[in-house]
């Protein structure tokens, strides 16, 4: 009766063979074209190389400044200025500065490349229903599949490095950045848009006439949870030679030190909530024509 | 200033759903709006529309909410396609323009006016009112001062910075009016655009719009579901319902010879004295002294009467424009008419 206790299976040959199989194939596969895809991701590590050093290597001062022109550039708010220069100045003061910086330009440009994949994305998912059903379980596969998984075929492909650390952030923040464009899209006001079709917009003058500004508030709130799923995704990323704030806390877990974790991980959680409340204060301002008294 | 110019539409058909085309020929043998629900799960738009709307007047579309009045107005300017028939305007089947002559021929030939305003919000008052002439790619400057001009003529100077949710309904749909007139186009559809607006209000925009009218001579397609505004504006007036039109012609021939049960319950509760004109039911002129007594032809008839009870006539002379007598009114056929009896 070993057939009702136990699961009937895939005879143990046959799985490890159907294993070992795609292993080989894939690794075959890597090394013939490894040096050639590592290529194509070229002037992508050179573009991270130089944000890091920009941030790293610019002087301090110069660094909160810029920063604080940002935040007031982007909110008009002192409180959130001074907030933001306040963050980092504790963190400098503890000793992350350097760590921070390599943190920052990381999702500076994990979220940059997010929004140029996802936004186009967004836009071609919320044209039709067929590329919906289509790319919507990819995004869930994406969003659900645990991180480690997918770092094994991008470090097979592409060694330990931060190129290979950027496309396993990148995987993993894309998805809200494409849903919520395609959601802001397909909820724009059905009666604005004839208005826009029936004074002779092209589609293209519609699109970023009407429909992108108009789903603005759910893209800006894409890109706020891009950048959050990025945060969240540079410890794990540190396991594949992404330095920065990761890399300590990595180093905390194997070795049981408990302060040098936890200081590295407030550090993550106050560049998160700088970012958050900068995007948020822009996105807000973006909407000023919503605040008027009437409808 | 463009020429205006009409529009035609012969056997036009619109059934909603996958398969619509396969239904024409059914429907065109007389198969039912409920039949076609039912057995197909397709839904009737519209059903055998022919009408011609003249050039540089106002034709008023009127029916029920569900009467196919708002899809029919779509059509004109093809934010619908038809399952079948044609819209004739110049000489052009707009059923048959491909992608880019369609997109011309609304930049050029039509304008729209939508119940819920359709304003983009985000943009101020003056980048919503030169949209039109935006996506035709005229320069800021040239757009601005012809925006301008008609944000002025709406009665909205001083508020061109403004976002449309800081102006309330009535202002919004100047907005909306100020926008179709910018274009210059001569057809201007307008899809129920005072329907939203409070009582008061309505009467005032269609007093602009009735001004505007006599200024810019455009050709109008004005749908609503108000008879008083239809009769107010309309110089034509079609009744549509369930997809079709069941009476198309003058305000004074729906009024007073209904072609059906369900027109003449639509319009019993019309105060006739204040719509009827004289010329539309004055009787022969007989050999029966007036004393000289006369009005024109427009006049309408509660001011008959009044005129009629104060000097005391029994029968009054009626002239046309030009001052020469057409025809005459007895007291008794006005009141009669005015009661609803003839």
């Amino acid at each position: 009766m070993t057939w009702l206790t136990e699961f009937p299976q895939i005879d143990n040959g046959m799985l490890r063979d159907l294993k070992r199989a795609i292993d080989d194939g894939f690794r075959n596969f890597s090394r013939s074209y490894g040096d050639a895809i590592e290529a194509v991701f070229d002037p992508l590590r050179h573009f991270l190389s130089w944000s890091e050093n920009l941030l790293t290597d610019t002087p301090w001062p110069i660094v909160l400044l810029v920063v604080g022109l940002l935040a007031w550039g982007a909110s008009r708010s002192f409180r959130i200025v001074f907030a933001c220069v306040g963050t980092l100045c504790l963190i400098g003061a503890f000793g992350m500065w350097e760590d921070t910086m390599k943190t920052i330009s990381m999702i500076l440009t994990s979220t940059l490349m997010a929004i140029a994949l996802g936004i186009p994305i967004g836009v071609l998912m919320s044209r039709s229903d067929r590329v919906q059903s289509f790319v919507s379980p990819i995004l869930d596969v994406m969003q659900t599949m645990p991180p480690f998984v997918y770092l094994i075929p991008v470090v097979m492909l592409l060694g330990i490095g931060k190129v290979p650390g950027l496309i396993a952030v990148v995987i993993y923040a894309l998805p809200p950045m494409i849903r919520l464009t395609n959601l802001g899209i397909r909820q724009v006001d059905g009666e604005v848009l004839e208005a826009a079709d029936a004074f002779g917009s092209s589609r293209w003058q519609r699109l970023v006439k009407a429909e992108l500004p108009l789903a603005m508030p759910t893209i800006m709130a894409g890109i706020n949870q891009t950048i959050m799923m990025a945060l969240a995704m540079v410890v794990i990323a540190s396991m594949i030679g992404v330095e920065g704030l990761g890399l300590p806390v990595l180093r905390a877990i194997s070795n049981q030190y408990f302060t040098l974790g936890l200081f590295n991980g407030l550090a993550i959680v106050g560049i998160a909530i700088l970012f958050d409340r900068v995007s948020q204060a822009f996105g807000h301002r973006l909407q000023k024509h919503r605040g008027g008294h009437n409808v | 200033m463009s020429d205006p110019i009409g529009i035609q539409i012969r056997n036009l058909y619109k059934i909603f759903g996958p398969r619509g085309g396969e239904f024409v020929s059914a429907v065109q043998g007389g198969m039912s709006k409920q039949e076609l629900n039912d057995k197909h799960r397709h839904v009737l738009g519209l059903r055998d529309i022919n009408l011609d709307i003249p050039a540089g007047r106002i034709q008023v579309i009127m029916g029920l909410s569900g009467s196919g009045k708002s899809t029919l107005i779509r059509h004109i300017n093809r934010l619908i396609d038809p399952t079948a028939g044609e819209i004739m305007i110049e000489g052009q089947d707009v059923v048959r323009m491909p992608p880019a002559a369609l997109r011309s021929f609304r930049r050029h030939k039509t304008a729209m006016v939508f119940q819920k305003f359709g304003l983009l919000p985000h943009r101020t008052v003056l980048n919503n009112v030169g949209y039109g002439l935006e996506v035709q790619g005229m320069d800021a400057a040239a757009r601005n001062e012809i925006a301008m001009r008609w944000i002025e003529r709406v009665g909205l100077r001083g508020f061109e910075t403004k976002y449309p949710s800081q102006l309330s309904g009535g202002m919004q749909q100047r907005v909306g009016l100020a926008r179709a007139l910018t274009n210059d186009a001569p057809i201007l559809l307008m899809d129920e655009a005072y329907s939203a607006l409070d009582p008061l209000i309505r009467y005032d925009m269609q007093t602009v719009l009735l001004d505007l009218q006599s200024e810019v001579r455009k050709t109008i397609v004005f749908i609503t579901h108000d008879l008083d505004e239809a009769l107010r504006i309309g110089d034509r007036i079609a009744l549509l319902r369930d997809g079709s039109i069941i009476q198309q012609g003058t305000g004074q021939d729906i009024v007073l010879r209904p072609a059906d049960d369900y027109v003449s319950n639509f319009v019993q509760h019309v105060d006739r004295g204040k719509v009827v004109q004289v010329g539309s039911i004055m009787e022969p002129m007989s050999a029966s002294n007036t004393n000289g007594h006369a009005i024109p032809e427009h006049t309408t008839l509660s001011e008959a009467l009044r005129q009629m009870l104060s000097s005391r006539l029994q029968v009054i002379d009626v002239n046309d424009m030009a001052n020469r007598p057409v025809g005459q009114l007895s007291l008794e056929r006005a009141i009669a008419v005015s009661a609803g009896a003839a």
